[in-house]
């Protein structure tokens, strides 16, 4: 869009403000990151004129994302009188790639009448979303990718996996900095973007049912993933309270790590009453446990 | 084999009827109760929808009395609903339980994933199952008509109850339907029964739209048995849904009778794209009422319920537009029928006040 001639402006990154805001406008039974979305709407609306919300309806054929994703636009549109235009370009991948660079061609119409340089653009800006994604198969987390940190830590005694979704997890607010946290313990984090997709979908072919949730599908094959090769020494699988997929999810994860007896795992719930307190302590008892644990092991 | 179905409604003459055209013993689970919800609860993870509850309550009071096989409907998502049998199987076998299930996918998963699993369980060929299929289905039709005009008619009756008590002898005439050249006769008759209760027609009744969730409006135990409960107090109500309509082909609802294409037209200024489950429906629904000038539309559904949370979110949008009033009621396992009672007394009360000012006027 920059390259388009279009000003972009970005929210601010998630703040308490932000989880207030968004908690005064968001029905009461909608899950946190909703919430959090509400909160950066309404940080952007006064200051753009037009907001954009993409119809994220399915990025793999004959898969969704979540069926919030699908009414993201309609909601934002709904939540006050006076709110800027929502440009909800509709990503549908269950129409084919056709009907998906009409999409794109679409949106870039809207900033530029040449087709040529909205296709330049586009080439563009995969190239560097594929750029990201190497790296990230690398080992780094987002957050040090994105921030440019390194939060290494200094001669890692044990491994944790981090699953979940990435809107929670690499939400240094919401997440209250638990990466950072784990690796300021001496713990070093593994997350679902250092495996390949090939391996996700070779997990997830272990399932007698496909599931129809692609971000599901992420979490499964990396827990799964986890526990057959005991790359880990402990999952922290972070959710959010109410999310409608994990809550089913939840129960293919700890049936598969039950009948394997190997790899502990702690389902780590949040909402926006969360408080660090509660978290330290819980993330501290369960790096704690897994550490005696592997010494147990050893010894 | 014993077979149990999930109870839901009257989901289970349709089953039953069904089944035993196939030759399969069929047992209807015990009515969902308090134990059930206990159950389901204690086995189901914590902040899953009500329904899966429910439905694992009746499971496992099911197994207790003697079923073998479970029968469950599959689906294609988003809304979590197409995965509950898959996670049910495996909370069931982590607690013990030995069963079959047998899955029936919708048939635009593909034919084979739908008669598929009724063909092995059966023996029968795919003939003789979408024979018995065409046979079952409009007695099934007729219990929702019946349904259909009892929720129109309950709110006249003179004597309270007796309109309840007419719905079940005329259940018991269509429950002679043995094919389908019989069924307009004893639907006939079924609402000639109806017809008997004394009524006041002079009465001035509140038109109410329900909308929500499928199993919770269609599932007396998960809704407190709110329609009686409003038709005893004057009110006439319309549903959204109807079990035929729901499992019925895509694309048409006899019974209910606006189609869902007619229905997603009316959401889309407010909702454009399907959302899974009842969702677009739900905002369509509320319009489509507000249009026939009722007075107001009781929206129900389970907590964390995907689709009607979306529809919630816009719904209160669509009430200051076309200024229809529009209740909420988010059902768990924690929500009592007192709370439900008071809530929906104090809306019916100010739906009361506004339609007679609107007559002042």
């Amino acid at each position: 869009m920059t390259q388009l001639g279009a000003e972009v402006v970005v929210s601010n990154p998630t703040s308490k403000k932000t989880v207030n805001t968004g908690t005064v406008f968001a029905d009461n039974e909608l899950c946190l990151p909703v919430k959090v979305f509400y909160g950066h709407l309404m940080d952007l609306k006064e200051r753009v004129d037009a907001i954009f919300v993409p119809r994220i309806v399915s990025v793999v054929k004959k898969e969704y994302t979540c069926p919030k994703f699908l009414g993201l636009p309609d909601m934002s549109r709904a939540l006050e009188d006076d709110m800027p235009e929502i440009i909800d370009t509709t990503i549908n991948m269950q129409e084919g790639w056709r009907q998906y660079m009409k999409s794109v061609l679409e949106l870039g119409s809207r900033f530029s009448s040449s087709r040529m340089k909205v296709m330049g653009a586009y080439k563009n800006g995969v190239t560097a979303l594929r750029d990201y994604h190497h790296h990230m198969l690398s080992g780094k987390t987002p957050i040090e990718l994105l921030e440019k940190k390194n939060f290494s830590a200094q001669k890692p005694r044990l491994k944790v996996g981090i699953a979940g979704h990435p809107y929670n997890i690499y939400d240094q607010y919401i997440s209250m900095n638990l990466i950072k946290r784990l690796k300021g313990m001496g713990v070093d984090v593994v997350t679902a973007e250092m495996i390949p997709d090939s391996v996700i979908e070779l997990e997830n072919s272990r399932l007698p049912k496909k599931l129809f949730w692609t971000y599901e599908k992420e979490v499964v094959g990396t827990v799964y993933h986890w526990a057959n090769n005991k790359s880990v020494d402990g999952i922290i699988y972070v959710l959010s309270f109410a999310c409608g997929p994990d809550s089913l999810v939840q129960v293919l994860l700890e049936h598969e790590l039950r009948k394997n007896n190997n790899v502990p795992m702690m389902p780590l719930v949040i909402d926006e009453h969360s408080a660090e307190a509660g978290l330290i302590t819980r993330v501290e008892a369960f790096v704690d446990m897994i550490g005696r644990k592997k010494e147990s092991l050893v010894c | 084999m014993l077979v149990a179905s999930p109870r839901m409604g009257h989901v289970d003459i349709l089953l039953g009827d069904l089944l035993e055209r196939l030759g399969i013993e069929y047992m209807v689970p015990p009515k969902s109760s308090e134990r059930t919800l206990a159950l389901g609860s204690k086995h189901a993870p914590e902040f899953s929808c009500l329904p899966l509850k429910i439905n694992i309550g009746n499971f496992i009071e099911a197994l207790e009395n003697g079923a073998d096989t479970l029968i469950m409907a599959g689906g294609r998502g988003p809304c979590r609903f197409g995965y509950y049998a898959e996670v049910e199987k495996r909370i069931l076998n982590e607690a013990g339980y030995e069963f079959e299930m047998v899955v029936v996918e919708p048939p635009s998963m593909g034919i084979s994933k739908f008669l598929g699993p009724i063909k092995e369980a059966s023996g029968k060929s795919s003939r003789k199952i979408i024979k018995a299929l065409k046979e079952s289905f409009p007695k099934a039709q007729a219990y929702d008509m019946l349904e259909k005009y009892v929720l129109q008619n309950r709110c006249y009756e003179v004597i309270p109850g007796s309109t309840t008590k007419a719905y079940k002898q005329a259940m018991d005439v269509l429950s002679n339907i043995k094919s389908t050249s019989e069924v307009e006769g004893y639907l006939r008759e079924a609402i000639s029964v109806v017809d008997e209760v004394d009524k006041d027609p002079s009465r001035d009744v509140l038109k109410i739209g329900i909308i929500g969730e499928f199993f919770i409006l269609l599932e007396p135990f998960a809704n407190f048995d709110i329609e009686e409960w409003l038709g005893s107090r004057g009110v006439y109500l319309e549903r959204s849904v109807y079990v035929t309509d729901w499992i019925g082909p895509a694309g048409e609802n006899p019974v209910g009778g606006a189609s869902p294409s007619e229905i997603a037209e009316l959401a889309k200024p407010y909702l454009s794209h399907a959302v899974g489950g009842e969702g677009l429906q739900s905002v369509g629904h509320t319009i489509h009422y507000a249009r026939d000038g009722f007075d107001g539309v009781v929206h129900m559904f389970p907590f964390t319920c995907m689709p009607e949370t979306i529809a919630k979110s816009i719904l209160p949008r669509v009430a200051r537009d076309i200024h229809i009033p529009i209740i909420h009621f988010t059902i768990d396992e924690q929500t009592g029928k007192a709370g439900i009672a008071t809530r929906m007394e104090a809306f019916l009360d100010l739906l009361m006040s506004k339609k007679r000012a609107r007559a002042g006027n």
